[in-house]
């Protein structure tokens, strides 16, 4: 049986291999204490054994996928800078914002050392000379948490000039995010840093790899793909690729909000666990609430195209659902019940994308309040039939050409793969679309039946009164 | 692009061109060039609004949007942030590119009030002109747009109107990127992202009219345009900005036989597009109804209007009557306000009645020597890899030179190594700023360059000296002799001369300058003072406010017998003198004007003179019909002819078509080398504080305080000094105190500035409220005053 922590709310523990959530059962988990005491910086010192170039090979080879929302390898990402060309930097970013999202907040509230470390190991394998740490604003007890714990880890050795000894010198500079969901795109992310606004730069030719934090070379990582390293480096490769399949190896965090028995986090095994195991699993969600129907689920974050209960037996695995026409991205999945209002749904996330577009794009600018403002005056009953096709119209200047939706049986529906086109530098834009557009496409009847009506005024009637001898609209 | 090498008949692949095909076209380009330049080559147009040649791409209003073929099919993106690659294919007109395109204009007219019939910009508005062209045609937004207060002043200039703005970042980034004046930005996200100013602090940036150009809708106005004119109704012509000596490129457009505006317009060797504030809006004195529309000649303590042959007949006899004592009690000031034309049909009258004396500079410049040395245009200046300041500050007297090095210095990597007595606008973007008290800059120069870290520096490549009057308060000996040490330590330097006056540089080539050794301006005002000129004749001068040394101008213009003007309006030295004819104005005349760097450019007239004004290359002309000496000249063509035959360095204008546009370079001679001199200036006592006197862009320049946009801008007198010596001087900022030299004194505010060095005192010359130059004994090497508290 399962138990879930008072402390660390969202998380719920079960008996499955445990890679990033193996201390979050310890109330003291956030402490030096326990984490020396449960393999604590071994994975570091494992690391500072062996040349960099070996352990960079490491993650490269047990195919570390990145876990911020695009799945991009890790250790190929390392990869990618120019040689010889310094300082060089990475950035931690910390800004966990898409809705549904609390996974990267969990694992820094209850395990901040491990993110240490993790840095740490990425900084000697990728050849990096300083460590930026930006976490969410809005994260009060992760900053807390992880400000003590570097406090710790400073006191300890582990951070700073010659780490346990060796040549190796790494600072870990925290930053606090004023409170933007764009920052979590990684050159709007860099901008903040560097103190400018929150504003996405384009790439080419900002691809900051190569051209990032105050112009150079700057490898940007999700804390969760970070968490993992500690693991890899103390368990190796082989034990790391026995779990999970081969394009997606390992375990994953994925948070489950909405209509679900155990809303929470759970560690998954990528690549094999379901979503219907994941949502009706005993050892997981344990179904709907009540024992109610579902009615739709979004895969990957609120930017994601939904899925209904046809995509149920999709597995965690990027290269299935794609072509299903959706993504794995930030790993939320968010559940709606039967009772779910669907238009309602769809505007509270339009609203969230509207409101976050940081204002440079236009189409993002414009285009999301006006989708926003269409969708709230179709849920207020207030809307037309036009409005129904004036909401795809206006995500056709954000998103031109065909966009991602699912399969359905009952509606006969074939599915689009992901990814889409769009006008704009980020995915806030299309983000603020996606909603709107699964949620007309799959349950279109749901906004038939909330639209006006229009009347039709009998024009007989007025004829007849007209003839009578009224002058109204006579003469103009 | 591949070229074929003649000699060994082989073919050559240039490096950095690329090949690629726009809309099925092959077009060659340079290698980083972006495609939507690229597309203008070839005619293949590409809507845009926020793309802008002279700044960095943003990508912000994605209009530019375009389809480039890949691996993956066609991929959309913006032109203004895709440099142009290998075998790139771009389609500019698919139908997707055309929706995709509609659908951007359609999002940006969502929120824009459509109010082009009461607009500025409506009729030469970019929004307007690309919604018809790129646009859809209708607007499906039927819900309410976004509203804010309409135009809020956010200077004493420009107006914003956040309704119309499309957030193109245009503004915003001129103003940090080109100016260096980030007092704009954008404030709130998403759908309430605005342009505005911090709070208390107004765009007063020298360069906000820029912005007002640069705007692709109305959002930007400025107030001496606001609803003056329609576009439609404008004329224009393309001329040169002589308010200062930059030689900025221009359009001015009147309407109804008024001057209602000037536009930049981007040449690559001067301006690129950008002008000043005050060369923009100084239109208006133009317009001023102070203007002089009839001659006027003294009668009793009065100027009473008169005609012109009656005014020509009384100048004549005057000039006659001082003839007849000797050719040196003529004396001739001024003519750089006017054309290389102007200059030369008086320089020649003066040389037919054998009148020495003359001058265009009023000892505030420096010898013409300088011109001798061997030149660099802005051009090379900018691309020096050593540019050395002995300048005053360019932000404030020569602007749009200031934009061009501080892009130098910032974007070319050039370094710049400035020598001042007083932080300048370029001191943040320079790679050292040496400080020198008044007196000591060749020492300082010398000692500096003599550094091994500045040696290695200017072993780099070619070195340029900015060279020009500092301070006022300061013998000019001291700059030349600190540009004889530049000289000394690298003699293959090359000089940018940065007088500041307009027309400066084309008035002493064309002979406003003393002749035969005769002596300067202030010689020239010290034999007045002395009672020795019989008649002076001001060419557009106003010594009475421009030579710093009031004391003895005063003492001139006592004693001075008579006083001919030729000027547009009654100033303070003209108030008393025996005839004024007028003269027409810029905008009013013809003819060509030679910058700094001895570019020769054409202004051209636009509307007519007021009442009976003329050109003062005509008044030459008459006047020496009526004093019997013609000079020969009946036309502008004659004077031009004579002009490029007589004078060498004009040469290469024999050709008036090159004059247009970019103009043409005087012709340059052998260059000739500066020695060195060693005067020396007398120790600072402890207690005093040594004076830097330099101008600021809005002073009482004549033009400036008959502008009403530009009037209320100016600052009141005030000194300066550093917050330290504040503290010791023990007064509170804006305290008054008493600064007092060689037994005068003055009263007047004090304020703290950082720029100022510890032990000088800055004094903004020719401001508002208390005059200062009493204090100002030119004559003397440097000024040091004493700085006491008012008890």
């Amino acid at each position: 049986m399962s138990k879930t922590f008072v402390h660390a709310p969202g998380f719920v523990a079960g008996d499955r291999p445990k890679i990033v959530s193996s201390r979050f059962e310890y109330a003291d988990s956030h402490t030096l204490e326990r984490f020396l005491a449960t393999d604590g910086y071994k994975g570091l010192r494992a690391a500072l054994t062996r040349p960099a170039n070996e352990i960079h090979d490491d993650v490269k080879s047990a195919t570390v996928l990145g876990r911020g929302g695009a799945g991009f390898p890790a250790g190929t990402k390392w990869g990618l800078t120019p040689q010889q060309v310094w300082p060089r930097y990475l950035v931690v970013n910390g800004d966990e914002s898409e809705p549904g999202t609390y996974k990267d907040r969990l694992l820094m509230e209850r395990d901040p050392h491990q993110l240490i470390e993790g840095c740490l190991i990425a900084c000697y394998a990728a050849g990096l000379s300083q460590c930026f740490l930006y976490i969410r604003g809005e994260m009060a007890i992760a900053q807390e948490r992880v400000a003590l714990a570097l406090n710790e880890a400073y006191e300890a050795g582990y951070v700073g000039k010659n780490i346990l000894g060796s040549k190796f010198s790494v600072d870990i500079i925290l930053h606090w995010g004023a409170g933007a969901y764009v920052v979590g795109e990684e050159t709007a992310l860099i901008e903040s840093l560097e103190g400018n606004r929150g504003m996405p730069r384009l790439k080419p030719p900002f691809f900051p790899a190569a051209n990032g934090l105050y112009g150079q070379p700057t490898i940007v990582n999700n804390v969760e793909t970070l968490a993992n390293l500690p693991w890899l480096l103390t368990h190796g490769v082989a034990a790391y690729s026995a779990i999970g399949t081969k394009t997606s190896p390992g375990t994953r965090m994925v948070a489950v909000s909405g209509h679900v028995k155990r809303p929470g986090v759970y560690e998954i095994i990528n690549g094999t666990t379901t979503f219907r195991e994941l949502i009706y699993g005993e050892e997981f969600c344990g179904g709907i609430r009540g024992g109610n129907a579902l009615k739709a689920f979004v895969p990957g974050g609120g930017s994601a195209p939904w899925f209904t209960p046809d995509q149920l037996d999709l597995p965690f695995e990027a290269s299935q659902i794609g072509p299903a026409g959706s993504m794995l991205g930030s790993g939320a999945v968010m559940v709606m019940d039967e009772t779910t209002d669907i238009p309602a749904a769809a505007l509270s996330l339009t609203h969230f994308y509207a409101h976050e577009s940081c204002g440079k794009c236009t189409p993002c600018r414009e285009g999301g309040t006006w989708l926003e403002r269409i969708l709230r005056r179709v849920v207020d009953g207030e809307g037309t039939d036009a409005d129904l096709q004036q909401l795809l119209e206006v995500g056709a200047m954000i998103c031109p050409g065909s966009f991602p939706h699912a399969s359905n049986e009952k509606l006969g529906l074939t599915a689009v793969p992901f990814p889409y086109k769009m006008t704009t530098i980020c995915f806030v834009g299309p983000s603020a679309f996606a909603p709107v557009h699964s949620a007309l496409t799959l349950f279109r009847s749901e906004f038939e039946a909330r639209v006006k009506k229009r009347v039709t005024i009998p024009v007989t009637a007025v004829a007849a009164g007209a003839s009578v001898g009224s002058p109204v609209g006579a003469s103009r | 692009m591949t070229i074929v090498d003649p000699v060994k008949e082989n073919v050559v692949v240039d490096p950095n061109v690329v090949n690629l095909t726009i809309n099925d076209k092959s077009v060659a380009a340079r290698k980083g060039e972006l495609i939507i330049a690229v597309a203008d080559r070839t005619n293949d147009f590409i809507p845009r609004f926020c793309y802008h040649p002279r700044m960095t791409s943003v990508g912000m209003c994605r209009q530019c949007l375009v389809e480039v073929e890949t691996p993956r099919g066609p991929m959309m993106v913006v032109s203004c942030m895709t440099p142009v690659a290998e075998g790139q294919i771009v389609r500019t007109a698919t139908d997707s590119v055309k929706k995709a395109q509609e659908g951007v204009l359609e999002l940006l007219l969502a929120n824009h009030p459509l109010d082009c019939p009461v607009c500025d910009k409506g009729g030469e508005c970019p929004l307007q002109d690309q919604a018809f062209s790129h646009g859809p045609g209708e607007s499906r937004f039927v819900e309410e747009k976004r509203h804010y207060e309409k135009p809020i002043a956010i200077s004493d200039i420009v107006y914003l109107d956040r309704e119309r703005c499309i957030l193109c970042d245009r503004c915003t980034r001129f103003a940090d990127e080109v100016a260096g004046d980030a007092l704009i930005t954008f404030t709130s996200r998403g759908n309430d992202t605005q342009v505005l100013t911090f709070p208390d602090e107004p765009f007063s940036s020298y360069f906000s009219g820029n912005t007002v150009q640069i705007c692709p809708v109305g959002a930007l106005t400025a107030k001496p345009y606001r609803f003056k004119a329609r576009p439609w109704d404008l004329e224009q012509i393309e001329s040169t900005c002589t308010s200062c000596a930059v030689g900025c490129r221009t359009v001015v457009q009147s309407s109804r036989d008024e001057l209602v505006r000037y536009q930049g317009v981007d040449i690559d060797p001067v301006n690129w597009g950008w002008l000043c504030d005050r060369g923009r809006y100084n239109f208006e004195s133009v317009n001023s109804a102070d203007r002089l529309t009839t001659p006027l000649i003294k009668n009793g303590p009065e100027l009473v209007a008169t005609s012109w042959s009656v005014a020509l007949e009384n100048s004549a006899r005057i000039i006659r009557l001082a003839l007849a004592q000797n050719a040196n009690s003529v004396a001739i000031l001024g003519g750089a306000r006017g054309t290389n034309e102007d200059a030369f049909a008086w320089a020649m009258l003066a040389d037919k009645l054998g009148i020495n004396q003359r001058d265009a500079q009023f000892g505030d410049g420096l010898n013409p020597e300088i011109f001798n040395l061997a030149q660099a245009t802005i051009d090379e200046t900018c691309a020096a890899s050593t540019i050395i300041l002995l300048a005053p500050d360019l932000k404030e007297e020569l602007p749009v030179l200031y934009l061009r090095l501080r892009d130098a210095a910032q974007k070319r990597k050039s370094r710049i190594i400035e020598f001042s007595a007083h932080d300048s606008g370029l001191t943040p973007y320079v790679w050292r700023n040496i400080g020198f008290e008044p007196g000591l800059q060749a020492q300082v120069v010398r000692e500096s360059l003599s550094t091994p870290e500045f040696q290695e520096q200017c072993s780099r490549g070619q070195v340029v000296v900015v060279v020009g009057r500092g301070n006022l308060a300061e013998n000019e000996v001291f700059t030349l002799q600190a540009l004889a040490e530049v000289f000394a330590a690298v003699p293959t330097t090359k000089v940018l001369p940065v007088l500041r006056r307009g027309n400066v540089r084309g008035a002493i080539a064309a002979g406003l300058t003393p002749q035969k050794n005769a002596g300067d301006a202030i010689d020239i005002l010290n034999a007045a003072a002395a009672g020795k000129i019989d008649c002076l004749i001001l060419l557009g001068a106003d010594p009475m406010s421009d030579v710093a040394d009031a004391g003895l101008v005063q003492r001139a213009f006592t004693q001075v017998k008579n006083l001919i003007s030729i000027d547009t309006m009654i100033n303070k030295s003209n108030r008393s003198a025996d005839v004024v004819l007028p003269a027409a104005a810029y905008g009013e005349k013809n003819g060509t004007t030679t910058n700094l760097e001895g570019r020769v450019s054409n202004v051209v007239q636009k509307i007519n003179p007021r009442g009976t004004s003329r050109p003062d290359w005509m008044i030459a002309t008459e006047l020496s019909m009526v004093l019997g000496v013609d000079i020969g000249v009946s036309s502008l063509e004659d004077l031009n002819q004579k002009l490029v035959t007589l004078v060498p360095g004009f040469a290469p204008i024999a050709d008036t078509k090159s004059t247009h546009g970019d103009g043409v370079l005087m012709a340059r001679e052998t260059p000739v080398t500066i020695s060195s001199s060693s005067t020396k200036a007398a120790d600072r006592n402890a207690y005093n504080y040594r004076l830097v006197v330099s101008r600021t862009m809005y002073d009482l320049a004549q033009s400036t305080i008959s502008s009403p946009s530009l009037v209320g801008i100016i600052t009141d007198s005030a000194i300066y000094v550093n917050p330290l010596d504040l503290a010791r001087i023990g007064v509170v900022e804006g305290g008054s105190v008493r600064v007092g030299a060689d037994g005068t004194n003055i009263v007047i505010s004090i304020k703290a500035d950082n720029r100022v060095h510890r032990g000088t005192a800055w004094l903004p010359f020719n401001h508002t409220g208390v005059d200062v130059r009493p204090l100002l004994n030119i004559s003397g090497d440097v000024v040091d005053v004493r700085i006491e508290p008012i008890k």
